[in-house]
């Protein structure tokens, strides 16, 4: 995968740009979303 | 040394002057000293914590650390991305964030002292702050002062000197809102300087395929010494159970990608920003942030080899001469065009300054707020932030002078003790504050006394395993073999050669503290608030949101 041999580094790099895009989708979708519970 | 990087340097230490200015003057009392007043900029909380997080040892350390272990270390940026960030802003940080305003909380260790009703809890974690953090500091100090006299041709005392003082100018006067200001600004130089490295790293080894393809062809150019330590090649695991396994698994991924939820420094970010929203606006700015600055430092770190294998020949560490903190900068040298050099320059500076600003902030506030004032003092104020900047000079003369004497009496024992300042302070908080702290925010059974057992229990299991069991730490702290007359309890000496005492793949002196020191803390937690009294309901109430907080009274 992607030249990497190990399927688990394979793993390991696609999941550090997939929860960096997750950080993304989740502010673009939670933006001006406040605590549920509310000074 | 070019007029242009001399130009470049003194605009970059007039726009830090400028903005530890700002924080001057904008800081009136002691929730501006020590939160910002509850309300900094997502962008600014954000980037103030990943500057915080990332020093020049996670990208010159770690990077060089890569170009050894190869890329199976990425498993640490993602667990930085989706625990450090993620689930750090979403779940830690909006109840931290609500619990600190409902208790009036200003600092992590006062967090936890009023959320278990103890004056002890509150003085025990500043008091390990101060304790250890001195040791980290001083990690990223001396790196940063030999980098500096290096650039500079500057003598390594000069240059400790005059980069503490500037630290020490914004820290002292400007508060929280002095430090997050300059880490805002030195994560953003940061980022350009990281993302450009990582494109041309990718570019001049034709592409993100072939690069990796490469790296992955050199399996057979692994050292032998590697390969008897379960080195299977760049691209692949280690062998599991053996001593790089153990490595990179329990003291790189889990000691670090574990550690940083409990961090102090860190934690504390939470409480600055005035709402949830601003949490959530936070994480795709730290998210992206960890990734284009970690993830980069352990991918070309890794794909350096492939560079030198290309050009001279040779694999990274044998072109450093053996010496991991050089393969970066030797990269850089090599690789890169002279002007990036300069860019690099001021990252590896920002990253520097960043987390140390913290570091010294951080023990500011333990020692002045949270064991002189609170826990000594009983709640009495002297003088609104006077103890707390007393404090910030405090920590900064002490890792000055860590740094000097390290330098100046032991030599290359004294760095390595140094080097080993990062992984204890993780570590360390991590054992300590975590199990506390996730039963602070998560639990209503646990109890005051249950709270002090898992900080003593984890703290001294963390602390004795460091000193006589991890054979990394306990070899650098000389107290092993000084009591016992070897470097680690974990080694035997037969026929005169070491051999590493291990339960099926356990290889014990390979261990992380924080596989033994957790455990030990979340067990000792449990089983004493198991049978000891509960914190009172009203408390409690207050604590999760369910009646009205106490006044304000800073």
């Amino acid at each position: 995968m992607l030249g990497i041999e190990d399927p688990w580094v394979g793993l390991a790099y696609l999941l550090c740009i997939i929860s960096a895009l997750l950080c993304l989708v989740w502010g673009v979708f939670k933006w001006n979303t406040d605590d549920p519970q509310q000074e | 040394m070019s007029i242009w990087m001399i130009i470049i340097v003194v605009a970059y230490l007039c726009a830090i002057g400028y903005l530890g200015f700002r924080g001057f003057k904008s800081t009136k009392n002691a929730t501006d000293y020590l939160l910002g007043g509850r309300e900094a900029h997502p962008y600014v909380m954000a980037m103030s914590y990943g500057a915080t997080f990332i020093s020049t040892s996670a990208i010159i350390g770690f990077g060089g650390a890569s170009a050894i272990f190869g890329m199976s270390l990425l498993w640490l940026p993602f667990l930085n991305i989706f625990l450090g960030i993620f689930i750090a802003f979403w779940l830690f940080g909006s109840r931290t964030r609500r619990m600190g305003l409902r208790l009036d909380a200003h600092t992590f260790p006062e967090l936890l002292g009023r959320r278990f009703q103890s004056r002890f809890i509150q003085g025990a974690a500043g008091l390990i702050i101060f304790l250890f953090v001195p040791m980290y500091a001083s990690a990223v100090l001396t790196g940063a002062a030999k980098y500096l006299a290096y650039q500079f041709g500057m003598e390594y005392n000069t240059a400790l000197f005059v980069f503490s003082v500037i630290i020490a100018l914004y820290v002292v006067m400007g508060g929280i809102k002095g430090v997050m200001y300059t880490d805002a600004l030195q994560a953003t130089i940061m980022l350009i300087g990281l993302s450009f490295l990582l494109v041309m790293t990718y570019q001049k080894l034709g592409g993100v395929t072939t690069a990796h393809q490469a790296l992955t062809d050199m399996a057979e150019l692994v050292p032998a010494k590697l390969q008897a330590a379960g080195h299977q090649g760049w691209t692949r695991m280690p062998k599991f159970g053996t001593p790089l396994w153990w490595t990179a698994v329990s003291t790189i991924i889990m000691g670090v990608g574990i550690g940083v939820l409990a961090q102090p420094q860190l934690a504390v970010r939470y409480m600055t920003v005035k709402s949830g929203k601003e949490l959530n606006r936070a994480i795709p700015i730290g998210g992206v942030f960890i990734l284009l600055t970690a993830g980069v430092a352990y991918i070309v770190g890794s794909l350096s080899n492939v560079f030198f294998q290309q050009t001279v020949g040779k694999i990274s560490i044998a072109v450093a001469g053996g010496d991991v903190e050089q393969i970066i900068p030797m990269y850089l040298q090599a690789a890169t065009p002279s002007w990036f050099s300069v860019l690099f320059m001021l990252t590896l500076m920002s990253a520097a300054m960043s987390t140390l600003s913290s570091q010294f902030h951080v023990m500011g506030t333990s020692i002045g707020r949270d064991l002189v004032e609170e826990s000594i003092g009983k709640g009495k104020r002297v003088g609104g932030t006077l103890a707390t900047r007393i404090g910030v000079m405090a920590g900064i003369l002490a890792s000055v002078y860590l740094s000097f004497v390290i330098e100046e009496k032991f030599g290359k024992t004294g760095t390595s003790i140094v080097a080993r300042g990062t992984a204890i302070f993780f570590g360390l908080c991590a054992c300590a504050f975590l199990p506390m702290y996730v039963a602070g925010l998560w639990n209503r059974r646990v109890t005051k006394a249950g709270a002090i057992s898992g900080l003593l229990g984890g703290a001294c299991s963390s602390l004795l395993w460091m000193i006589f069991v991890q054979e990394k730490a306990s070899t650098a702290l000389l107290l092993c073999n000084r009591f016992f007359g070897t470097r680690s309890l974990a080694i035997q000496l037969v026929d005169g050669k070491e051999i590493f005492v291990h339960s099926g793949p356990i290889i014990w002196a390979f261990v992380d503290p924080i596989l033994i020191g957790l455990p030990i803390s979340i067990l000792a937690t449990v089983l004493v608030s198991k049978f000891t009294e509960k914190l009172p309901e009203e408390h409690l109430d207050l604590c999760m949101g369910k009646s009205q907080p106490r006044t304000q009274q800073h």
